[in-house]
Formats: structure tokens, sequence, C-alpha cells
């Protein structure tokens, strides 16, 4: 179990409980979170699940693989930060986890 | 410049569920033509996932999404159904009864159908190009800012910025490179996920100062009337330049948006078409929803579930299309008639 903290593009913030092994956008579509579409399902296939890892955290989410690079090409306003959520596994080192979400997915 | 095609049936969305419909209409000796935005078929198998495996296919321990699509292709052939793609559907006209329905459909490049019935099979709306959240960037669509070439000629003598850095942002690059008086690609790093051999033509024009790359993403558009007249590039290292560009294309992909079914009158509800369990018809007799598009109580969102909804459905379409003809059920391994049907006997 991990705390995850989502925060929107307007700056409110929601921290729900997410379970190890699934991922940071099957917790925020589990838990109705705005601002993440998930149009694929997780198949690294739509890049409408995209999020900003706050910068404490970069270094525990680790980085894209060459397929997510690939994939946020269809992101907009892509930053160093920048991640797939369906492609962040939940574990024990990830609670306490802030992403932001950007204004636009799709 | 319209021309009227009569049909019994016209298919909305060529995916999984529209494609195997065909085979169901076919059997029953109804003819159908399928409309799809995209340029080709297969719905989210061929554009979302067409390499990956799909597990829950009857009979098939793995197949891909592409394969799927392939097969049902080669399956649905015999009935010679006709494919309308790079259409939107955009309008659809109840003519006649309740008890004789019939139909007028129109697409977005100015066709019209007339048919008995309709199958929306619509999926999870159509699949539309994805619009860059640049601030008034819909006052240039369709006069400065476009997703694709229709005519060649809008882009003479014109300074084009592509921006994206896969197949359509490099093979577009290419091929308006000698109509253009000036290309700019802009992409956010500098690597390519186009064709090898695509992404070297670019870089030679490039390196022979032909035209310009910028790695970096457009933070703004600027011009009057719909006519761009200047874009502001946000470069990696945070530097902003500005370019003149009197055209600019976006490539981001695709995502799928409800679309203009939601002004059919079908009750939507939630974005989804309800239907009944029985023949899977909407709220309007005559229009079917089959697939991800429709809902009622247990749906399950699986190319499975589609299959066995148009399956159900041709057999009400059949008492519209025939309403004299009594329906015989008969199975394609021991009937002689459905054989033939299929090219087999
Ligand atoms: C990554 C991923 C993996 C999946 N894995 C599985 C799996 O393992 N097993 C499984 O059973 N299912 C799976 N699915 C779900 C499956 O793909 C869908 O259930 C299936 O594609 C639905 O088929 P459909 O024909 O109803 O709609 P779609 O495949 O969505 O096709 C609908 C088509 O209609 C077109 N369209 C819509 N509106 C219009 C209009 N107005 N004018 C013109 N064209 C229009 C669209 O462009 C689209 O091509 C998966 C989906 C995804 C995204
Ligand atoms: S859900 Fe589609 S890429 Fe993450």
């Amino acid at each position: 179990m991990a705390k995850i903290t989502f925060v929107d593009s307007e700056g409110r913030s929601r921290t729900v409980d997410a379970e190890n092994g699934s991922t940071v956008m099957e917790t925020a579509i589990r838990n109705s979170i705005p601002e993440i579409l998930a149009e694929c399902g997780g198949a690294c296939a739509c890049a409408t699940c995209h999020v900003y890892v706050d910068d404490a955290w970069t270094e525990k989410t680790g980085k894209a693989s060459a397929m997510e690079e690939d994939m946020l090409d269809f992101a907009f306003e892509v930053q160093p930060n920048s991640r797939l959520s369906c492609q962040i596994k939940i574990s024990d080192a990830l609670d306490g986890l802030v992403v932001r979400t950007p204004g636009k997915q799709g | 410049m319209s021309e009227t095609i009569t049909t019994d049936v016209v298919i909305v969305g060529a995916g999984p569920a529209g494609l195997f419909a065909v085979f169901e209409l076919g059997l029953l000796d109804i003819r159908a033509h399928l409309i799809d935005i995209l340029p080709r078929a297969g719905g989210q198998c061929s554009e979302l996932y067409p390499e990956k495996p799909i597990y829950d296919i009857p009979g098939f321990p793995i197949v891909t999404g592409q394969g799927l699509v392939d097969n049902l292709m080669k399956q649905i052939e015999p009935f010679h159904p006709t494919f309308h793609f790079g259409e939107m559907v955009e309008g659809l006209e109840t003519l006649g009864t309740s008890e004789h329905p019939s139909f007028r459909v129109t697409t977005d490049a100015g066709k019209t159908f007339e048919c008995k019935c309709v199958i929306v099979a619509a999926g999870g709306g159509s699949f539309q190009p994805k619009r860059p959240p640049i601030a008034g960037i819909d006052a240039y669509e369709g006069k400065s800012v476009f997703y694709a070439v229709r005519k060649m000629e809008d882009f003479r003598d014109k300074n084009v910025l592509i921006v994206g850095g896969g197949d359509s942002a490099l093979d577009w690059t290419l091929n308006l490179h000698p109509v253009a008086k000036r290309i700019t690609l802009v992409h956010r790093r500098d690597e390519f996920r186009g064709a090898p051999h695509s992404v070297n033509a670019m870089r030679e024009l490039v390196a022979g100062g032909k035209m310009d790359l910028l790695i970096g993403q457009v933070g703004a558009i600027a011009g009057d009337n719909g006519q761009l007249k200047t874009a502001t590039i946000k470069g990696n290292d945070g530097a902003a330049h500005e370019i003149a560009c009197e055209r600019m294309m976006p490539f981001f992909g695709l995502t799928m948006k409800l679309g203009p079914i939601a002004n059919w009158g079908l009750n939507l509800h939630e974005n989804l078409v309800p239907a009944d369990t029985e023949k899977f018809e909407t709220s309007t007799p005559g229009i079917f929803a089959i697939g991800d598009i429709n809902a009622y109580p247990g749906k399950l969102k699986l190319i499975l579930s589609g299959f066995h909804e148009g399956a159900l459905a041709a057999q009400k379409v059949h008492r519209y299309v025939y309403p004299d003809k009594k329906l015989t059920f008969q199975y394609t391994t021991s009937s002689t008639n459905l054989q033939k049907k299929l090219g087999v006997n």
C-alpha cells in the first residue's frame, strides 16, 4: 500500500490509497481522478495518462522506457519529469508519491 | 457532386464489431456499406494495438490486433462489402416509419446513402486528430492550421511548420518540401519514430540547408483572420524562437471523440447508445447499436460481445429488409445454401 497525491492543473490535490503492483493510472481511474483519460487502458498506446512527477520523486519512479518515450511524443507540453502514469508500478518505495496532471490530455 | 448510394444497411464504423456484422448480414443476403473516418479497417485493434496479443477471442489462443482484423477481412470477403474510408458520418435522418424504416445517411465527403437499416458500430467514437493546447488554435483550424493535407496547393510557396516525430510528420515534411517555400519541423526531442529512410531523407535536407529542424515545442501562435503569421517555439534549453509561418500541421496522433452520433436522437446515456439485448436495436426502430458504443445491463466491452450483438441484430434487420421472407435457422457447417453464399460449395 502506498499513498499517492494527484495535483490537478488548477492546483487542487487529492490523496488516495494505491495497491502495490497496480499502476498510478489504475489508481487514478479507480478513484475518479480528473485529467487522466487512459483511453487505451494501460497499453502504452494512447498517451492520455500523462503526468508530471514531482521533482522529489523522479529518481524513485525512474526513467521512461524507449516505448514510453515514443508514446510521449503524442502528449502535449512534455517536460523532463513527464511520464505515462500507466507505466509507473506502485510499490512501498513510492509511498507518498506526488504527481501533477496536465490540463489537456487528448 | 452528391451521389446517392442505395443499399440495405449502412454500418457506421469498421472496427471488429462492424466487420463481423457484415458476415452475419451477408449470410442473410443483406448488403452493407461501411463508413469509417480512419483510412483503414479495424478500429481500436488496428489503431491502438496492432502488434499486441489478444488472448480472449474464442478459438484463437493468441492473435494480434492486426491479425484479427486481417482474418475478419478475409472472412467477410465473400460478401463484397463496400468500404468508405476517411469519411465521417455526420447526418442520420429518418425517412420511413417504424414498421418500414428507412434512413438517409450523409458523410463529410458529400456522400448520401439511403438504406433500410443503420448499424451504429462506432466503438469509443470516431478517431480524430489530437488538437494541441495552444491558445486560440481553433480560430486557425481549417484555414491555416491543418491536421491532414486535402490540397497540396494550399501549401505552395508558404512557410510551413510541421510538428511531430512520427511517420505522418516526416512524410508530410518530405512531400511538402518541393511545394512549400520553406519547411520547419519541430519535435520535442532529437529522436524520430518514423521509418529510418524518411528520417535519413529529412536529416539530409537539414544538413543541406534546405529545411529547418528545431527541437522544442510550440508555445504560441499569432496571426489574424484565421491566417497564421508566426509561431513561438520553446526550445528545450528554455530559449524561445519566433519563426514566420503561414501554415501549421500538428501531428500528435488520434483520440476517440464521440462526434456527430450525439445529434442522432438516440437518447445517449453517458456517451453510449442504449440498446435492447434481444436484437440490439436502439430507441429508433431500424437503428441498431453494437460493440463498444452500446449500453445495456451487464454490458462487457469485449470484442466477443460485439460479435454476438451483430449476429442478433442481423436477424431483426432481415425482418425489415425482407418483410415477406421467413428466416430459417441454419448452420454454416451443414447448409449448402449458406456454403454457396460463402463461395465454398
Ligand atoms: C489496448 C487495448 C487492448 C484491448 N484488448 C482487448 C482484448 O484483449 N480483448 C477484447 O475482447 N477487447 C480488447 N480491447 C477492446 C476492443 O478493442 C474493443 O472492444 C473493440 O475494438 C470494439 O470494437 P467496435 O467495433 O465496437 O469499435 P472500435 O474498434 O472502436 O471501432 C469503431 C470505429 O468506428 C469509427 N467511427 C465512430 N464514429 C464514426 C463516425 N461518426 N463516422 C465514421 N467513423 C466513425 C471509428 O473511427 C472506429 O474506427 C482492447 C482495447 C484496447 C484499447
Ligand atoms: S493509458 Fe494509454 S498510454 Fe497510458
